[in-house]
Order: C-alpha cells, then structure tokens, then sequence
C-alpha cells in the first residue's frame, strides 16, 4: 500500500482522541471509531498513530481493525453505495441489484471506481425491510430498488 | 400531553424515514403553522408504527385515523381537510384488501387484530425524544415503587413469578440469571443490555430502542437494583445511527430528572448508563464475545462457563439481556406476573416481536402472545403472499434457525416447539419464502453469511462452514453429485457438534433443515442439474416463447444488456451468450412470452 502522508495537526488531533479515552487500552474500538470518523478510514498510518499513543503492539490494533467489518482500511468514494444483502432484501432480488451495480461500475464488491466518484459494499439489514430491496448512496436511502432502476440512480450523481 | 387538542403522529423509524417522512413532518409543521393552529395541534414524531410496508404512516389524536403511504405533498391536505374541514382523506386511508373498505382506525386492520403490545406498548404511541411522555404513560413509576417498596430479592421473585424468557433467542429464564447474578458475591457487579441485534432482516430491537428507549432504560436500573450493579452499558451496533442518537437523549435526560445518577428516588441506590459500540461482527452478539469486544478486543468467543454472571466485564459479574427481555420488565413490574403469565404459553409466557419480512404482503413489526400459530402471522397478520403466489417456507433464528413449511403452519409458534420442529426462536426474524426461492441457494445465502462471520478461533467453524459453502455451491451451479449429500448432512452434523460457540453450533441448521424438508428439491440440483424454483441461474435460461410474444419490444427495451433481438410486431429472440439473466424482461412481458428452461 501507497504510505499516507498525514498532515501534522491532524496527527495531533488523533493524539488528542487517544488522551481523551485516557489513552486506556480497554476504550480502543471507541479511539478506531473516532479515528475512523476524522479520516473516513483507517490507513496503516494511522494505527502506528493508536498503537503508539495507547501502549499496545501495532498487530493487536491490526487485529481489531480487520476483525470488525465495520473498519476499513481502504479509502471509500465520494459516493458510498451500500446493496441491502439482508436476508429480507436477498429475497426480495437483492443479489439482481447488486450484479448491476457491479455491471455498471465495473468494479467488485469492497473496490472504489477508478475516478475514486463510487465505492461499492454490502451490508445487513439497514432496518427498513419494508422498501426491500434497499440500496443506500452516502446518507440516501433507495427503496424497492429493482435492477432497471439502477442506471438512473447512478445517473442521479 | 394535555395542552394540545390535536397531535398528529409522523412515523420516525427508520423504514418510514427511508421515504421521506421526516419531510412529511416538517411540512405539517409549516401548514399547521400558516392556518395559526400551532396551540392546537402537535406534530410528533414517533418510533415504528409496525406496518411499514404501508409507510409512511400518519396517525392523526385523538380521533385515531390512521393514514397510509403518505407523501410530503400530502401534509397540506392533511391539514386543510382533516383538521380544519374534519373530512378524511379517503384517498390515504387503508383499503382492506378483501372488502375493498377503507379502514380509518388501525384497530380494525387484520394487521393489528391478533397482535398485543407489551415490549412495543409505547411504539407508535410516544415521542422517544421525551421523557414527559414516557412518564405520562407510567414511566419510571416501576423503578419507584421498587426502590422505594421492594427487596431485590423481592422483585427478583416477580420475575421469576412472570415465567419471562430471555428474547435474545435462548429462552434462558430471567428471573433465574438474575438471581445468580445476585448471588455471585463482588463489590462491582455491571447489567449489560445486548443491542447488537445481528441477524440479517431483523429490526425488532432496533425498533424498540427508537420508539421507546426509556423502557430499556428503566428496566436496566431495575435489574442494577436486583443484582447490586451500579454501571450498565449498552452495547449497540455503530450501524443503527437513529438508535444511538435516541438513546442518548433518553441517557441525558433520565439523568437530568435524577432517575440515573446517585441516590435514586432517595433510596441510596446509584444507577448510571453507558454505550459501548459494535462494529459489525454477528458473533459479537454471542455474550462471551459481547463482552470482549467492550473490553476492546477481538470479539472472540470463550467457552462458557464461566458464565458471565459469575465473570464477565473486566472479570466481574455481569447480567446481560437482550433488548427486548428489558422492554418487557417495567411492564411486569405494572400489571404483576400473573397478568404477564395469562399471556402466550404455560412454557413460554408473554408475547414474541417479530420483524416480518420476506415475500408476505404486510412486512412489518409485530408483536404476538406466544402460541400463535404461523398461519396467523403469515396470512392474518401478514395479509398472505406477495402476488398471490405459493407459500413455501417461513425461517425463523436467522442464521442460526431453520425452515419450517406448510406442515408447519398450524404450529403454535414458542421456544420449545420451534425447536422441535428443527428451528428455532433467535432473536425474531421471521422471512416468508414463496415457489420462487429456492431452498439451496437459501442454504447457501445463510453459510455464505457464516463463513462471512466466523470469528475464526476453533477450525469446525472457520474451515467446515467454508467446506459446506463449496459444497452448496456447487450444487447450485449444477456440478453436485449424489455423494455431496452424504457429504454435506455428514460435516454439518460435526460442525454441530464440535464447534466452540453457539455461532458455530448452529450455522449448520439451515443446511440440515432444508435437506430435511426439500429433499427433492436437493435432487433434482444433483439429479437432474434442475432448479426446481428457477432460481440458479447456472441451471436455467430465459428463453421467448414466438407463439405468444406479440413483438410489443417491450422486453427489448428494458433488457440491460441488449440480449434480446427482433423486429416489431416480430416474435422476439433471446442471444442467451449475452443474457446476464437478470429476469427484467420477463418481469415485463404483458402476454407470459419469457419463460425459464
Ligand atoms: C452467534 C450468536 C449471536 C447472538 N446474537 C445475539 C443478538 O444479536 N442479540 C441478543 O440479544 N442475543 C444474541 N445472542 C444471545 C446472547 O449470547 C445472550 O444469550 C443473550 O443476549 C442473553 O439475553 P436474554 O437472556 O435476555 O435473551 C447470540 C448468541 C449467539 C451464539
Ligand atoms: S464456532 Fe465459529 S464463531 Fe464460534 S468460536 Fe468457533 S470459529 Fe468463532
Ligand atoms: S415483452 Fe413479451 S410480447 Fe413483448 S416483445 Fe418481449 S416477449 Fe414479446
Ligand atoms: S434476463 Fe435480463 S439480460 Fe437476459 S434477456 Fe432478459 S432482460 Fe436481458
Ligand atoms: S434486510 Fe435489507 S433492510 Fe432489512
Ligand atoms: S418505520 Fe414507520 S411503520 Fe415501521
């Protein structure tokens, strides 16, 4: 991986994020997800950054990032765009949805369009089974999505 | 609430959100405001109504009028005709869908007929971001006469009297966890609510935390109170943002009231919350596992025991329930066990939430006495299948579950029969299946879901559930043999049986029961390298039919990938190298020309 230059007070911050949970072992995941939240992802940099502040081995802080999903350490796109592949929206034809998005973007699932304008993941149950199949782009939620809706949803942005 | 003549209930969860309700909202407001009702009328915003396949929905107080898939556009007439006028919008109003009748109060709707609200009693009824209107509805009054009346043990004894069973999905009764826990002698003892709610396609717990986050609240002081713990913590998914946000508010709240913080109601008793975040790992919901993760590890399972009422967080012990147990508690405390114990079962009292989904007509939150029967939920409550097609299957525990199917429809639905019958309870995810779905790829779509999760530690698990996904795989791509059966039935059963934690235990389940239920279905993948349900896409082809296609172009127009070819008015044709087999076309044609070979 390219190394990632990260400006000086932006290091400070996250120092200051690691001071505020008391640099306590214990509040890790709390320090990732505030670390995730100022960078939008969790370069290898960044948890040198953690390890070093928090006392701990860089590899128990790897370990957590790459255990939870919800961590990534690749940057996402502009426009983030999540398939529903819970079980309500699976059967509702969310596999159909998602080979378009793959289609169109040319790209697969965890991958970033090359103009860096998408990113495509899949997630769990978004908790609006009803609109099943559900497809959210950044904080938009698209229900009852079907596969022929998709070229127009991609054309919105 | 008293102030205002009229409120006026927007739905606020997260489905009816998804379409624009929080517009909806905020246009009410404007209209209310530009006709000076704004002393008259409330808007509020509420958690889930339940029926959110007829999102959004709008309830209009006191004359109960209850309206369905409204738009933003609509408010205005809401106001104008409804409040000024007093004339309903017929055109929002629910059509029941036998009488064809519009239905103006959600009473009358087969949908909420059969359904008794305990954990979702204020869903739909309160605004979650206002502790008054919790309180109005006998909130915090549990918490007081107990502080203020009762011995733990005493109140211990009430739950145990009640017969409540833990909702997260074991069934492990209540009352019984926290007395252990009271009984493990420590000067720091921690009450855990487990909101990590990880089954795929189910919402329920999420449901309650953003339509009635007090009542989890409350009910974790109470239990602090029972087992002698002064901290609890919350542990939630980072995913269920409108969850978190609600929650806090509630958190913040209780504490300015004096209802969390030190000396309680005046009684010495100290209580505070806390929340501690997931990061998307199922197995995270396992408690063992849970608890880790809040000590900021690796979310890896132990084996139990030690329970985690004699060593949990930070070693001390430690009480966890699941959301909904809690949402149950106050309640109890209110009406007393033996009103909870006329409710549902002699085994299993009370009542179930159930996320509904899947191919029914109503996908919904609902909420059953236990002893329902699944023809009650899926064709009462649930209106029936989607189109008009066959039923087939209904899953229940997610992952962990298995299928049930037409013989199983009468069964009256709690802990022990569900898993008589090879499936069991979970957490309440409930998905209908009909003829279209194939019960392979189901199978496949659960472990691939597993695989996915597996935390890794114990080898069953991380590599026997990647050895059942190939096998399904490739019996879904045709290339299966008989041996692969065996093969399959074979490794599932010693999954289950040697796997480390309940993740791995179960994730055979929906192998085993699909086998065991649609075996002939099995068959024809390995046999005949037939999808019986049409759903392989390996296994079929769409092809047009030139004596029934009447050349409309229809199909040609919507096909993605210009596989289809013809001239109007021409029998069209399908270049089956370019077909992705998406099925838009056939979803399309008028006159039934596409069919699947
Ligand atoms: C793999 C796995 C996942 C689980 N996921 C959840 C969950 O999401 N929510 C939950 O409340 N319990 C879950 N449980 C059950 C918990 O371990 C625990 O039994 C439960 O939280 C206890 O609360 P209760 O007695 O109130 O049900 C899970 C168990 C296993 C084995
Ligand atoms: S069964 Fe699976 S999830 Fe459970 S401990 Fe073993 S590998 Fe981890
Ligand atoms: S939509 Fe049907 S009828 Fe029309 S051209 Fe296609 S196959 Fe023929
Ligand atoms: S199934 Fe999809 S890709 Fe194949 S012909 Fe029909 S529309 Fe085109
Ligand atoms: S399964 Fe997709 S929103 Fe619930
Ligand atoms: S989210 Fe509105 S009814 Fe369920």
């Amino acid at each position: 991986m390219a190394k990632v230059k990260i400006p000086e007070n932006k290091v400070q911050e996250l120092k200051d994020l690691c001071a505020k949970f008391n640099n306590e072992p214990g509040e890790l995941i709390n320090v990732l997800h505030g670390a995730q939240e100022m960078f939008g992802y969790l370069p290898a940099e960044i948890q040198e950054i953690v390890a070093e502040e928090m006392n701990v081995s860089v590899a128990h802080v790897y370990g957590v990032v790459t255990f939870y999903s919800f961590f990534s350490m690749l940057p996402k796109g502009k426009h983030p765009i999540s398939i529903c592949m819970g079980t309500a929206c699976y059967v509702r034809g969310a596999e159909k949805v998602l080979e378009e998005f793959k289609r169109h973007l040319d790209v697969k699932v965890g991958e970033t369009t090359p103009d860096g304008k998408f990113s495509l993941s899949c997630l769990r149950c978004v908790g609006a089974c009803g609109l099943a199949p559900v497809v959210t782009i950044g904080e938009r939620v698209y229900g009852r999505v079907s596969p022929e809706d998709v070229k127009g949803i991609l054309g919105e942005y | 609430m008293a102030r205002f003549k009229n409120h006026i209930l927007v739905c606020g969860g997260t489905g009816c959100r998804a379409s624009e309700s929080e517009a909806i909202a905020v246009n009410l407001k404007r209209s209310i405001d530009e006709n000076n009702l704004e002393n008259d009328v409330q808007v509020v915003r509420t958690g889930c109504f339940g029926f959110c396949e007829k999102g959004p929905v709008v309830k209009m107080v006191p004359d109960n009028t209850f309206y369905v898939h409204v738009t933003p556009d609509d408010a205005e007439d809401l106001v104008l005709e409804h409040l000024i006028k007093g004339r309903k919008v017929e055109r929002l109003l629910y059509v029941d869908p036998e009488t064809k009748e519009h239905v103006s109060d959600s009473k009358h709707m087969d949908f909420y007929k059969k359904q008794i609200r305990i954990a979702l009693r204020n869903c739909g009824f309160i605004n979650p971001e206002n502790i008054d209107e919790y309180i109005a509805r006998d909130g915090y009054s549990a918490l007081g006469t107990i502080l203020d009346e009762m011995t733990p043990e005493e109140a211990i004894k009430v739950v145990k009297d009640s017969g409540l069973r833990g909702r997260g999905g074991g069934g492990f009764p209540t009352g019984l966890k926290w007395e252990i826990t009271l009984k493990s002698e420590s000067e720091q003892k921690y009450v855990v609510c487990n909101a990590d709610e990880g089954d795929p396609g189910a919402f329920m717990d999420r449901s309650i935390l953003e339509g009635d986050p007090h009542s989890v609240l409350e009910a974790m002081a109470i239990c602090g109170y029972c087992i002698g713990a002064d901290a609890g913590l919350i542990y939630i998914r980072a995913e269920y943002p409108l969850a978190i946000k609600r929650l806090k508010i509630a958190i913040e709240q209780a504490r300015d009231y004096g209802l969390f913080g030190k000396d309680i109601f005046g009684s010495g008793f100290n209580f505070d919350v806390e929340i501690r975040y997931g990061a998307g790992a199922f197995v995270c919901g396992e408690e063992t596992a849970l608890i880790h993760s809040m000590e900021g590890l690796r979310g890896e399972p132990t084996v139990k025991p030690p329970f985690p009422s004699v060593s949990g967080y930070k070693g001390k012990p430690t009480n966890v329930n699941n959301v909904e147990t809690f949402a149950n508690i106050p309640a109890i405390f209110l009406k007393g066990a033996d009103w909870f114990r006329k409710i549902g079962t002699e085994k299993s009292p009370g009542t179930k939430v159930f996320a509904l989904a899947g191919k029914v007509n109503n996908v919904g939150l609902i909420e059953v006495p236990m002893g329902t029967t699944l023809r009650e939920v899926i064709f009462d409550i649930g209106g029936g299948i989607k189109g008009g097609k066959k039923f087939k299957a209904v899953q229940t525990g997610g992952p962990s579950g298995g299928c049930l199917t037409v013989n199983h429809l009468d069964l009256p639905i709690d802990y022990d029969s569900l898993i008589a019958s090879g499936s069991m309870m979970g957490s309440g995810g409930m998905i209908v299946m009909d003829e279209d779905d194939c019960m392979v790829s189901m199978a496949k779509f659960y472990l691939d879901f597993t695989v996915e999760e597996s935390c890794g530690k114990c080898s069953p698990c991380r590599i026997g559930n990647k050895r059942l996904y190939e096998l399904l795989e490739k019996i879904t791509l045709g290339k299966g043999d008989e041996g692969d059966l065996t093969r399959l039935r074979n490794l599932a059963n010693v999954i289950k049986d040697t796997a480390l934690c309940g993740l791995g235990q179960t994730s055979p389940n929906p192998v085993l029961s699909t086998m065991d239920n649609f075996p002939e279905e099995y068959e024809a993948h390995v046999k005949e390298s037939k999808c019986p349900a049409g759903q392989c896409r390996a296994l079929m082809q769409y092809v047009i039919h030139p004596k029934l296609c009447t050349g409309c172009t229809l199909c040609a127009r919507v096909c993605p990938v210009d596989a289809i070819s013809g001239d109007k008015k021409m029998p069209h044709f399908i270049d089956t190298s370019i077909c992705i087999k998406c099925g838009a076309c056939m979803d399309k044609c008028k006159f039934g020309a596409i069919s699947i070979q």
